[in-house]
This record gives structure tokens, C-alpha cells and sequence, in this order.
């Protein structure tokens, strides 16, 4: 699939502020007036502006609302209210702490529960689709909750827990990528059920239908890139899981745990960018790339 | 709304002859052709003259080769366009209701003026049979001609899809499905039109005839001519000896 910035941008930045909001909304760490005001104002950027990123993608974003329409179904449509309501009342639970100094727990709870069922939803758009062998296995939203928990924690100063959600992730990581690896040819799809031809033969793609690329091979047959897939990985995990946690372990200064999250950030978006550039969608069959 | 009807009154759509089709492309250009001037957005093109040319086709003909275990290769070209599928997960995933499967004829539309241009359909689609539209940024896809098989003011043999009725070679029928003795129900059982993907739990509503088993060649043709022998005999022999011997 074709990594394009804005949903990268999106799902790393809302993902990191949904898990802020998460440990904010359980009163960790217990905030109140500017302190408060400054840990959240950080979860709303970057939740908000995740939220932004991914209508710069849309085709026509000023009807956005409309995708409010169809949460009965639709796993965007349902994203769509759960950001919402996360933002509302952690808005009224935020108030409370910035300005009254007091924490209206319940309402708390229900922010942070409301936060890890937006990222639930978010990763359910990618994991509902049979369409990607690699995104369509349980794994993917297990992994987008470990990722925005860990980072979550990580933001929110939770020295003491965050270097293990870190670990708890990098390995919900690797086991994405090994299920990942699998998936398309444990997914049956072949060129051979794509044509229906199989019963004759052998099949083989002898001519694409134009010499050109269209919508299709430029959107979901994307492969610039997964040669370096490999190191990418290597990457990715050093940067998103290893650094920040060794940072974390040594003695606390703010100045190496700024450098955690930039390291953190950094490899979120290195994992998102591979999420994306490796995931094969089964209509590259039918263009004889797949194979 | 989103959601899928459970039961179409009726099931139009497409059986596409993979043994007759001869790969004209004549169903792509009518297709292109009927459906940039009539429902919804134009089919624009990007750099139609120039180093890159792209555009936006509801109906694109592969070909692939197929080699049997014994026997020759056999070329079989594959047109392929939305098969109007009756678990459609390209309408479920849409957020707008943009999409939608209508009730009486189970025809997969989009609403153009609902379409946010998520590309979300597309993604869910497994046959590419939806393209965002590079200049109206909204998406694309078969209507099965809705606007001319219903259309009185076009004479009784036009009411059908402009593919179907273009293919010089007789390739596509269309017709409904929930009727088990239409054309389409018919050629569906009598000649085992197949699904594609059927893994994928679409259920598509369009069937594709495979390609008739071929004569088989090896058995009519002419006898392989004799082996040129080492010892031929008078003067082509003496040439291939001297020749050998220089
Ligand atoms: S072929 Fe694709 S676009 Fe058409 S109904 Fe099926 S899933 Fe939807
Ligand atoms: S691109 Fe349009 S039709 Fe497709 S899912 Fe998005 S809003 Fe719906």
C-alpha cells in the first residue's frame, strides 16, 4: 500500500496523544493548573493534529462531517465518533484539574477508556480489511494499543512503567511482522482463485491491461522501498522500543527524556511507514505482483 | 445506508466469456465512453498526451497465459470491472453512506455527492474494480450502466450495458441472476462460470465461462520430419562428408 505521509503522520500522532490522554485521564501523573494545562495542551496537538493530518487526505474534506453518518458499519465512521467524544470529555475532565484543581475521576475513567477505544477503532479500519493478508490478523490492533500505551506512558513521565510497555510493544511488533510475513500466502488468494483459471493451469500475468500505472498500482501496489525492509525494521525497533527504554532506565533528567520520545516518535513513524509500504493488497494479483 | 440489504429483489449483472473474448479492449473505450458524459463525474485522464499518461477506466482487460500440464500455453484475455458483489465490503466500510447497494437490482453505486474521497472502498474492494477519480476526488466504479438499461429514450436494444452491447465478439451478457432461467443463469450452469476469489467471502454476483477445453494439437499434426542422418547418400552426402572433413 502506498505510505502516504498524512495517514503516517495520523495514525503515529493520534496514537501517541490518545495514549497520553489514556494515563491523563487515570490521573497519572496527578496534575493540576499549568502543569496540567501543558500536558494537556501536548495530548490535544498531538491528537488533534493527527486528526487534521488525515483530512488532508481526503479527497473532498469539506464534507468530512458526513462521515459521522454510518457508525452502524463503518469502522472510519465509528473512529470518527470515538475521537470526538474522547476530546469532549477529556476537555471536561482537563478543565477541571486546570483550572478548578480538582480531578473529576469518573469522568477521568471515561475519557481514558474512551481514548483506547479510539485507537481500537483506528487499528479496526486496517484489521477489518481481508483485502491486506498482513493488516486482516488480530494482532494489528493489539499492536496500535501496545504502541499508543507505551508511548502514552512514556509522554506522560511514567518512568517506572513506560521502559516495560516499551518492551511488552517491540515484541507485539515482531510478532506482527513474522504473523505478517505469512499472511498472504496463508490468506488462499492466489493469481490462480483471481482468475478462476487454476483448474487449466499454470498462471501467469502475460499483459498488464495498459502500459501506463492507474489508481490501482500507484495506491495499493506499491513496493518502492521493501528492499531495505530489513534494516528498516532493525531501525524501527532500536529507535521506537530499545533507546527510549535505556534512557528511561538511567537517572532521570528531562533532557534524556525528551530524547526518549523523539527516539520513540521517530520509530513509530519508521514501523507506521513499513505498516503501510509492506502491506500487500491481493489485487496486485491481478497485475502479476504478488508473486 | 451502508448497511447491505439482506435480499435483492433481483441480481443484475455480467457473465463474461473468457473462451470467446478475443482482447479488443472495444469493451473498455464504449465503457469509458458512455460513462464520461452520463452518470456522475467525468472519467478524467492526467497527461493524456504526455510522458505519463493515467486516467480513470471502470472496465480494464488483463490477459494472462495459462500453461496446462500437457499441452501448449493458452492466452486468456480477462476483462474485469465491479462484479456487484452481494457481501460488498466496499459499501460496509464506507463512512459517508456514499456507497450502497440498492435493493432492487442489487447495482453497487456511489453517491458522488456524499463521497468524501476517503479511497477506504477501494481498499476494501479485492478485483480493483473502484478508482478515485484524479480530478473530481471522488470514486469510481461500474454502475452497470443504470442510466441506460432502465432509459426509455433509447431504442429497446440499447437498454443494456455499453460493454455488452459493443463487444464485437459476443463475449458479455447481461442479465439477472435471481431469475434461475435467465441467459445469465443459464450459461452460469450449463457452462460452470466461476467466482472469482471465493476466499474472500464477496460473493460476487458477475460470473466468468471458462475457456472450453482446446483440441488437442500434438495429436493432429503433421508427423515430425525424418532426422537428417549422418549418412546420406550421392551428392549431399559427399558435400556433408567434405564439408565435415575441411
Ligand atoms: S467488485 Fe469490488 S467494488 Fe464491486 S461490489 Fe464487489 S467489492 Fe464492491
Ligand atoms: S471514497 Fe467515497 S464512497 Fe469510498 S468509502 Fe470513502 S466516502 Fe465512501
Amino acid at each position: 500500500m502506498n505510505p502516504a505521509a498524512s495517514v503516517i503522520a495520523f495514525t503515529s500522532l493520534s496514537g501517541l496523544g490518545f495514549g497520553l490522554l489514556f494515563w491523563l485521564g487515570l490521573g497519572f501523573p496527578a496534575v493540576t493548573g499549568w502543569v496540567a494545562f501543558v500536558f494537556f495542551a501536548l495530548a490535544y496537538l498531538l491528537s488533534v493534529g493527527g486528526l487534521l493530518a488525515s483530512t488532508f487526505h481526503l479527497g473532498h474534506p469539506e464534507r468530512a462531517f458526513k462521515a459521522f453518518t454510518q457508525w452502524k458499519t463503518s469502522w472510519l465512521s465509528r473512529e470518527a465518533w470515538t475521537s470526538v467524544a474522547t476530546l469532549l470529555v477529556m476537555a471536561a475532565f482537563g478543565a477541571g484539574l486546570v483550572f478548578a484543581g480538582i480531578a473529576l475521576a469518573p469522568i477521568g475513567w471515561l475519557g481514558a477508556a474512551l481514548s483506547l477505544l479510539t485507537v481500537f477503532t483506528t487499528s479496526m479500519i486496517y484489521s477489518q480489511l481481508r483485502t491486506v493478508p498482513r493488516w486482516h490478523q488480530p494482532l494489528t490492533p493489539v499492536l496500535f494499543l501496545s504502541l499508543s500505551l507505551s508511548g502514552g506512558a512514556l509522554l506522560a513521565g511514567m518512568t517506572s512503567v513506560a521502559p516495560w510497555l516499551l518492551v511488552v510493544a517491540g515484541v507485539i511488533q515482531c510478532l506482527h511482522w513474522w504473523r505478517g510475513d505469512q499472511a498472504l500466502a496463508s490468506s488462499g488468494t492466489t493469481l490462480a482463485t483471481a482468475t478462476g483459471l487454476g483448474e487449466i493451469g499454470t498462471v501467469r500475468s502475460f499483459e498488464p491491461p495498459h502500459t501506463g500505472g492507474n489508481y490501482l498500482t500507484r495506491e495499493m501496489i506499491y513496493v518502492v522501498g521493501r528492499k531495505h525492509a530489513r534494516k528498516l525494521r532493525v531501525i524501527a525497533l532500536l529507535l521506537m522500543v530499545f533507546l527510549p527504554a535505556v534512557l528511561l532506565l538511567l537517572p532521570f533528567s528531562h533532557a534524556l527524556a525528551a530524547l526518549a520520545v523523539i527516539s520513540h516518535l521517530t520509530g513509530v513513524i519508521t514501523s507506521r511507514w513499513l505498516f503501510f509500504a509492506e502491506a500487500e493488497h491481493v489485487v496486485g494479483l491481478y497485475y502479476g505482483k504478488r508473486t | 445506508m451502508t448497511e447491505l440489504p439482506g435480499e435483492t429483489t433481483r441480481k443484475l449483472g455480467l457473465v463474461i466469456d473468457l473462451d470467446t473474448c478475443v482482447g479488443c479492449h472495444a469493451c473498455v473505450i464504449s465503457c469509458k465512453g458512455w460513462n464520461t458524459e452520463n452518470y456522475g463525474a467525468p472519467l478524467s485522464d492526467q497527461d493524456a498526451y504526455g510522458e505519463e499518461p493515467t486516467g480513470t477506466f471502470l472496465n480494464r482487460v488483463h490477459s494472462y497465459e495459462v500453461q496446462p500440464d500437457i499441452g501448449p500455453a493458452q492466452l486468456i484475455h480477462f476483462p474485469k470491472s465491479c462484479l456487484h458483489c452481494e457481501d460488498a465490503p466496499c459499501v460496509t466500510v464506507c463512512p459517508t453512506g456514499a456507497s450502497y447497494k440498492r435493493v432492487e437490482d442489487g447495482i453497487v453505486l456511489v453517491n458522488e455527492t456524499d463521497c468524501i474521497g476517503c479511497g477506504l472502498c477501494a481498499w476494501a474492494c479485492p478485483y480493483g474494480a473502484r478508482e478515485m477519480d484524479g480530478a473530481e476526488k471522488v470514486m469510481k466504479k461500474c454502475t452497470l450502466c443504470v442510466d441506460r438499461i432502465y432509459n426509455e429514450n433509447l431504442p429497446e436494444e440499447d437498454r443494456e450495458p455499453a460493454c455488452v452491447r459493443t463487444c464485437p465478439a459476443g463475449a458479455r451478457y447481461f442479465g439477472d441472476f435471481a431469475d434461475p432461467e435467465s441467459n445469465v443463469s443459464r450459461l452460469t450452469r450449463e457452462r460452470g462460470g466461476i467466482e472469482l476469489m471465493p476466499e474472500q467471502g464477496t460473493r460476487p454476483v458477475n460470473r466468468y465461462l471458462p475457456p472450453r477445453a482446446k483440441d488437442r494439437m500434438a495429436e493432429t499434426q503433421t508427423p515430425q520430419l525424418e532426422s537428417v542422418g549422418a549418412d546420406l547418400p550421392g551428392f549431399l552426402g559427399w558435400l556433408d562428408r567434405a564439408l565435415d572433413r575441411l
